[in-house]
């Protein structure tokens, strides 16, 4: 029988659109210490750390390496791990894996990126095949527009609904002091900047953002010891699909409907929208908080948009989704899916400060990446 | 290659120097580009198990973890299942320039194919008659020489 595992506690950076004041490795060091602090611990407590990133996003290969002695991880076992876009929720993921186990007793989970150190959409293409994808491919701005485009023709929903999501997620990411972007927008703001790619305007999409993020997972003897508000993980699933685009099908993410089914399975949780009390979703665009909304079983295809538009999302409302901001608030992408996990547990820990969901016993995180992939972690307050 | 900002910082640029790889395109994609360059037509492939017929043809049917050896026939028609049309500007990391906006991306279901194709989409002036679940078809180029670009792009076919 596996060790029941905690989150005792997590660092983020202050996300920003340029970190020229720092190299990678200091960017991590802050994320580190403030997460060590959180969790009342020193960086000799730590037994093993699990770091992760993309590399062509800074050019610069082998992140366990070169980081040391930032990341806290000399003379430690260091392992490094990287999955694209859902590589945050991939360490986290390894992490309650490695924990679990009882080989690890306190482990330290790093994720990062300092996206605008090179041309993001030009990194992400050279994720997919040389031969195949890359002639036509323009990053995830164009597989997702591609994806939007299917979606709003197979429902009729307009742009304004997506515009919506944005509105949402950028008065939430308005209260929350790490996020890149803290400015409230409007529908009319969103539907009047640039059009990149149809039907997709420049407000619908993530920045690229710098910034870091350490979580610190602990077994069960340790949490109970030292931490008073431990969150606990009560379930994990993980779906990698395909590696082509082409051969993912666009009506709805796949890999969130198959990876929700089976972790809403295994912790009880048969009506997601009344069970769980926040999510943190890895929300790359707008659309997203509309379709895969639906695939991950919160309304009926088709009614994401009512289920927006009705404050059911919005803090306040039945199940808030990102008090954080999300994404489109701050996308450092190695770290993204990691700050998911962050939050929601912070949510559990009572510690998410002005962007507090009240009483909250039961937190989603997502990653999405890669090829329409999905991770997901579920946290309680309560020891499963 | 140095920059300094007005804090005294300073940013290094990586500088214009290339570094190009040789891929490996294999067996079963080298098929593809044979037949592509020589007869104008398109090839795919079919799992023995599930019968999926997947374009590019690849060796491995993903769900059935199956090796694939039947080839068959696939049109160089079929119907628009999503397109985008890119405007902004990026670089492309083929040739380090940017790449030259704006231009029609689609995913395509050809004809005899279960995955999609996806591929350059011409946009006509009258941008309202791309839609999804219209007709396609492949221009190719005037010289083929086995390569993904022996296809200019895809246009609409209905007039």
């Amino acid at each position: 029988m596996a060790n029941r595992v905690a989150v005792i506690g997590s660092g983020q950076t202050y996300h920003t659109g340029g970190r020229s004041d720092v190299n990678g490795q200091e960017l991590i060091t802050e994320a580190v210490t403030r997460a060590l602090k959180a969790a009342d611990l020193t960086i000799n407590d730590i037994d093993g750390i699990v770091i992760g990133n993309m590399d062509h996003f800074e050019g610069i290969n082998y992140v366990d390496s070169w980081s040391v002695p930032g990341n806290g991880g000399t003379m430690k076992p260091v392992i490094k791990l990287t999955t694209g876009g859902t590589t945050g929720t991939t360490l986290a993921i390894a992490g309650y894996h490695m924990v679990a186990s009882g080989m690890f007793s306190k482990l330290l989970v790093i994720g990062w990126e300092k996206n605008t150190e090179s041309d993001t959409t030009a990194a992400i293409t050279t994720a997919f095949d040389p031969i195949w994808d890359r002639l036509v491919f323009a990053g995830a701005i164009g597989g997702l527009a591609v994806e939007a485009q299917a979606y709003l023709a197979r429902y009729n929903h307009s742009e304004k609904d997506a515009a919506r999501v944005v509105v949402r997620d950028r008065a939430h990411g308005a209260k929350n002091p790490f996020a890149h972007v803290q400015k409230e927008t409007t529908i009319k703001q969103v539907l009047g900047s640039p059009k990149i790619a149809d039907p997709l305007h420049w407000l619908d999409m993530c920045p690229r953002t710098d910034g870091a993020c350490a979580v610190i997972f602990a077994d069960e003897h340790v949490a109970e010891k030292i931490c008073d508000k431990p969150a606990w993980v009560l379930g994990t699933s993980v779906r990698h699909n395909a590696a082509m685009t082409t051969d993912v099908s666009l009506d709805g993410l796949h890999s969130m409907k198959s990876a929700s089914k089976e972790l809403f399975s295994k912790t009880g949780i048969t009506d997601p929208l009344k069970q769980l009390d926040v999510i943190e979703m890895y929300l790359p665009y707008s659309y997203a908080g509309l379709s895969w909304i639906e695939s991950l079983g919160l309304c009926k295809p088709g009614e994401g948009p009512k289920l927006v538009w009705d404050g059911v999302t919005d803090m306040g409302g039945e199940l808030p989704i990102n008090p954080s901001g999300g994404p489109i608030c701050g996308n450092p992408i190695g770290a993204t899916a990691l700050i998911r996990v962050a939050e929601a547990t912070l949510q559990i820990q009572g510690r998410a400060d002005e962007r507090q969901v009240p009483d909250v016993k039961t937190a989603l995180a997502t990653g999405f990446g890669g090829c329409f992939w999905t991770d997901m972690l579920l946290f309680g307050a309560a020891k499963p | 290659m140095m920059e300094e900002n007005k804090q005294g910082l300073f940013t290094m640029g990586s500088g214009e120097g290339a570094q190009p790889y040789n891929y490996g395109v294999g067996l079963y994609g080298s098929k593809f580009l044979t037949h592509l360059r020589d007869h104008g037509e398109l090839l795919g492939i079919k799992c023995p198990k599930c019968a999926k017929v997947y374009v590019p043809p690849r060796q491995i049917c993903g769900p059935c973890f199956t090796e694939m050896n039947e080839f068959v026939p696939i049109a160089t028609e079929g119907k628009i299942v999503s397109f985008t049309i890119l405007r902004f500007q990026f670089l492309d990391p083929e040739t380090g320039e940017k790449k030259p906006v704006p231009y029609g991306y689609g995913f395509f279901q050809l004809d005899g194919a279960d995955t999609n194709f996806q591929h350059f989409l011409e946009v006509p002036e009258d941008e309202s008659r791309l839609w999804i679940g219209a007709r396609v078809k492949a221009v190719f180029a005037e010289k083929r020489i086995g390569s993904l670009k022996d296809i200019k792009h895809f246009t609409l076919a209905e007039t």
